[in-house]
């Protein structure tokens, strides 16, 4: 069984009285351990894909089940703890609190558990160590440079130990050599800790580095 | 607990803003002190006027005496117990600016009627014994590092001249609300150098059951009614009430100032909480992506909303009990003026509630936030 099973997703959205379609009957597979990297023009439905596998966003029809979870019928409250035990979300810009430290950000989804002060401290310190921001805990975003605000967005995400990674455009507003860190980063933890990521980008440079690559485009899958 | 660094570390984020907001609420609840504490003087010092003492006045005013003569007749009324009789001196010392309620009372009779004024018996005999004698509230004596057996010249501004006297005798109230800053001394004095020309500025009557009082006060005042001097005869609280009175509805004028700073404070709070809520609203979407709920982001709002408020409201009214506990400028207004520990409650409970109010729209806000969209505004 895979990690991830969606079938028959439609999403719309509604402008006025005008029906817009997203999505339309979206079949997809994302086995346990795989890099699926997602593809497609701007406006093809590739963040919102995204988007409805986190559970940020509800389809207008079919389903979504991640690791047997049915996420498409969990209401809002039940969302936002599923995904803060299952799923790690890296942004396209980062998206560091810029008043806490790589420590402090790397903390905030272990603040949702039970954990004590001393298991989230020894957790974040592993996330830090894991992408080489070891040496770095006590610095603030602004102290960092583009590529090493990512790592400390990629050490929030997989902190708590999610099953799915969720990763939108990691490296879109990254230098060459920082993407390519990053990327080498995100096969790492696919590889040696075995996590699923589902990435979405632009740069067919990117995509490569995937295990599997798919087209989205006017809401429709392909290989 | 865990997330109140999370709180606190967003309350530093502007510090400019909060350090402003913050000091705009403490001035407003400084205020809010500083007017109840002059309702709540004002209404204790009614409060503690006794039942059991009446006060026979000029029926036409305070201003104008009544005769000597009036004394026995009073003391013959039935259900009257003691009788005694002050006047308002209106001394000066020094010079204007160092005013303070200055009486003659007659020594006799005038102690036994306040039990609440203790005094040494040792100053007390002392006083007794030597007409230019005086005798002083404690605040008085510190405020002015007098000591017992100072000389003191007061101004006379009602009875000319200057009128040197000898502190003898310190009294304390052992009630707060009796003036602690008054200036006692012997009418007979003032009637021997006043070349006999003064006169009782009213009569205080103790009574042997507080439930005569309305009959024993008809009774007075229908006996001197077609007299030269008509009474006007109230219980002692009723007295410091019609003293209050004066100044006309102070209460409802005081609450009114109170409300117009709250909803204006109210409105400053509220506008610092949109701007700074609005300014996050990619973070909020980051943390309910993180999967923060929708309940923990409102609770996150609110508490930094309600902390800065309680932070400055916490400046503000104990500020205000500080300074007014250092200071004695309103004594001779306020006999006993200060902040008192209702009031700081008080106060605190309004600076949350303020905070509370103000951060509710960017609470809801941000626990209504869709996140996609929020996301996608970011992207």
């Amino acid at each position: 069984m895979a990690l991830v099973e969606v079938r028959d997703l439609t999403k719309t959205y509604q402008r006025d009285s005008q029906v817009i379609p997203v999505l339309e009957s979206l079949r997809l597979d994302v086995e346990k351990g795989e890099f699926m990297a997602l593809m497609g023009p701007s406006g093809s439905g590739k963040s919102t894909l995204l988007n409805l596998l986190a559970g940020l966003d509800t389809p207008s029809s079919g389903s979504i089940r991640v690791d047997g979870d049915e996420v498409s019928a969990m209401k809002p409250k039940q969302l936002a703890a599923w995904r803060a035990r299952h799923v790690g979300f890296i942004f396209q810009l980062y998206n560091l609190l810029p008043v806490l430290t790589a420590f402090q950000n790397v903390e905030l989804p272990l603040l949702l558990t039970r954990l004590s002060k001393g298991e989230r401290r020894e957790h974040v310190l592993t996330a830090l160590n894991v992408v080489g921001l070891g040496d770095r805990v006590d610095h603030y975003p602004r102290q960092l440079s583009g590529g090493q605000e990512q790592r400390v967005g990629i050490a929030r995400a997989i902190v708590s130990d999610p099953m799915l990674i969720l990763a939108d455009e990691p490296t879109g507003d990254l230098d060459a050599t920082s993407a390519g860190e990053i990327l080498t980063l995100l096969q790492r933890l696919n590889k040696e800790y075995g996590k699923t990521i589902v990435m979405v980008t632009h740069d067919p440079h990117a995509a490569e580095r995937a295990d599997r690559v798919m087209h989205l485009e006017k809401g429709v899958l392909t290989q | 607990m865990k997330f109140a660094r999370l709180i606190w570390a967003n309350l530093t984020r502007n510090k400019r803003r909060t350090i402003l907001t913050i000091l705009s609420v403490a001035v407003a609840l400084f205020l809010f002190a500083t007017l109840r504490s002059v309702l709540t003087t004002l209404d204790a010092a009614v409060k503690v006027g006794s039942e059991t003492r009446l006060i026979t006045r000029n029926a036409i005013s305070l201003v104008f005496p009544l005769p000597q003569s009036y004394t026995e007749r009073l003391r013959a009324v039935d259900g009257v117990e003691g009788v005694s009789w002050a006047n308002w001196f209106g001394g000066v010392y020094r010079d204007p600016q160092d005013f303070f309620a200055s009486f003659a009372v007659d020594a006799d009779t005038y102690f036994a009627l306040y039990p609440e004024m203790q005094v040494p018996p040792d100053e007390m005999r002392a006083f007794m014994g030597e007409r230019t004698a005086a005798m002083v509230g404690g605040d008085l004596m510190k405020r002015y590092g007098w000591k017992v057996g100072d000389s003191v010249t007061l101004r006379g501004t009602i009875f000319p001249g200057d009128w040197p006297f000898t502190i003898r005798a310190v009294y304390h109230p052992t009630t707060p609300y009796i003036d602690e800053s008054s200036f006692l001394f012997h009418w007979d004095y003032l009637y021997e150098r006043s070349e006999r020309q003064a006169d009782p500025g009213w009569y205080v009557l103790k009574l042997s059951n507080p439930d005569l009082a309305p009959t024993v006060a008809e009774k007075i005042d229908d006996m001197f009614r077609n007299s030269s001097a008509a009474t006007k005869t109230s219980t002692e609280r009723a007295f410091q009430a019609s003293f209050i009175g004066m100044y006309g509805n102070i209460g409802f004028f005081l609450g009114a100032i109170g409300l117009a700073v709250f909803f204006a404070i109210l409105l400053v709070a509220a506008n610092t909480m949109m701007m700074a809520a609005r300014e996050r609203t990619t973070e909020y979407a980051v943390l309910k992506a993180l999967g923060y709920g929708d309940k923990l982001l409102f609770g996150f709002v609110l508490a930094e909303a309600a902390l800065v408020t309680l932070v400055g409201g916490a400046l503000g009214v104990f500020g205000a009990k500080l300074f007014f506990g250092s200071t004695t400028f309103l004594d001779a207004f306020f006999p006993g003026f200060g902040v008192t520990w209702p009031t700081i409650a008080l106060g605190l409970a309004i600076a949350v509630a303020i905070g509370l109010l103000a951060g509710l729209i960017p609470a809801l806000r941000a626990a209504r936030l869709p996140v996609v969209q929020a996301l996608r505004q970011v992207a």
